[in-house]
């Protein structure tokens, strides 16, 4: 059985969370170059080209691309073969306070819903571990802003809704959106499960590549339906006009009760951050 | 494009349309959430506001922190619908401008016009490149909010987009609809 310290861990949260909030990942970086090149409409052009600049400056300097520089989401899938020495929860947080601190990123966590007070250090994470075959730990961090996550949505349609009642949904949840979570944005769409799993699935979505397409061709020409139809509204980047309001939709589906279809839409913004590791 | 210093003025104010671009210079004021909510609270009891809002602009913001040797980190807009509630008010303090990403509110939109008003959408999450436009940051109060406290900002040339004027007009609106009629 591999050993690995607590302390890797640690260490390895703190890197990704600095990495994640200066670099965007390359296929988002790709996909909000070529919506500059092909947008037409020219107020919409102006600001993606801005957008673009931006992501250069923010590389070069050092600097956090967005100022929310987000709750820290971690997905950690670990080997059954693997005997973490130490803390593991707390690695995980050391690592965020430390990579939130360090790297001069903004502390947006508060411990207490509803008596607000600011824990100071970024800390605690969201933490989604799995364990998985082998004797690696595969960390992910993906930094998620809030003005986005407050627009995702979540819905226990039934059956009798189907594939439209779906559609329909996460264009409601686009337009409801509007200019508020940062467009162009990016859609994690989650089909099945359960309440809970549901809303899992959909940010599981935006750790896909933006530019990639489902296994299953049934899906992947639904995600490109949904692309098509988002990038109809007219939204576009900011919500000032424009045909780039999206830059992809991803799904991920799994099975149901025979009951239910539930459906989560998890929006995320042009800044949809997420480095991964493997230790 | 056009040029504006802050304080902004009445007559200033009416000259502004929506969809216009604007670079923006001179002193403005982060507030966000939890700086709403406690001015709120000093407005229910009577009390003073830790800044006179008087020509004022609000800057919907809280930074990252400072690196050493620059004056700002990272700033951008977060989305101003969630400061709607409490925006009237002020507007009738005196608050001439605010800065912010998304749309707002119809009470604001109608309060904006009561008492003459710039809503400035700047381009969120570009906050790297905007904090290029801030050349001093000094904390004003409420330090305990961490990114949340109220900062005096010294901007120069800030990008802008007024996106509501004092006569309602909403670019949001407008430009959509300028777009989707353009593809017919």
């Amino acid at each position: 059985m591999r050993k690995i310290d607590a302390s890797l861990i640690a260490d390895c949260v703190a890197r990704l969370c600095v990495r994640a909030n200066r670099h965007l990942p390359q296929d988002v970086s790709c996909a909000l170059h070529q919506a500059s090149e092909e947008e037409t409409w020219p107020a919409a052009k102006d600001i993606l080209s801005l957008l673009c600049d931006n992501c250069r400056i923010a590389a070069d300097t050092a600097m956090p691309i967005c100022q929310d520089t987000g709750m820290a989401v971690v997905f950690a899938d670990v080997g059954q073969d693997v005997h973490i020495r130490g803390d593991f929860t707390a690695a995980v947080n050391e690592g965020v306070r430390r990579g939130y601190t360090e790297g001069l990123l903004r502390k947006s966590v508060v411990g207490d819903p509803l008596r607000r007070k600011n824990t100071g250090d970024n800390t605690p994470a969201i933490l989604h571990t799995r364990l998985v075959p082998g004797e690696n730990i595969t960390l992910t961090v993906a930094p998620k802003g809030f003005g986005s996550e407050n627009m995702s949505r979540l819905k226990m349609l039934t059956p009798d809704a189907g594939v439209e009642g779906v559609k329909q949904f996460v264009l409601e949840t686009v337009k409801n959106a509007g200019a508020n979570p940062c467009p162009p944005m990016v859609l994690g769409v989650g089909i099945g499960g359960d309440f809970e799993r549901v809303a899992e699935m959909a940010k599981e979505a935006l750790m896909l590549p933006v530019d990639g397409h489902h296994d299953d061709p049934y899906y992947a020409a639904l995600e490109q339906e949904l692309l098509e139809a988002v990038n109809l509204t007219g939204i576009g980047p900011q919500g000032l006009g424009g045909k780039t309001t999206c830059l992809g939709v991803r799904i991920v589906a799994g099975p149901t009760h025979i009951a239910g279809l539930p459906v989560a839409v998890n929006v995320s913004c042009h800044v949809t951050r997420h480095q991964m590791e493997t230790l | 494009m056009i040029r504006l210093n802050t304080p902004l003025t009445e007559e200033t104010i009416k000259t502004l349309h929506a969809g216009d671009h604007v670079l923006l210079s001179g002193v403005v004021y982060t507030a966000r959430d939890a700086a709403h909510l406690r001015m709120m609270d000093l407005i229910a009891q009577g009390k003073p506001l830790p800044v006179e809002l008087d020509g004022q602009v609000i800057y919907y913001a809280g930074p990252t922190p400072t690196p050493p040797g620059k004056p700002v980190g990272s700033i951008g807009p977060t989305t101003s619908t969630r400061m709607d509630a409490s925006t009237p008010a002020l507007l009738e303090r005196g608050l001439r401008g605010m800065i912010g990403k998304g749309g707002r509110s119809e009470n604001v939109i109608r309060a904006m016009q009561e008492h003459p008003a710039v809503y400035f959408a700047a381009v969120g999450g570009a906050a790297a490149l905007m904090a290029q436009c801030v050349t001093d940051l000094q904390v004003v109060c409420w330090d305990d909010l961490g990114p949340e406290s109220v900062k005096r900002l010294t901007l120069q040339d800030l990008p802008l987009i007024v996106a509501v004027d004092a006569y309602g007009q909403d670019a949001f609106v407008n430009g959509q609809r300028a777009y989707l009629e353009s593809q017919v």
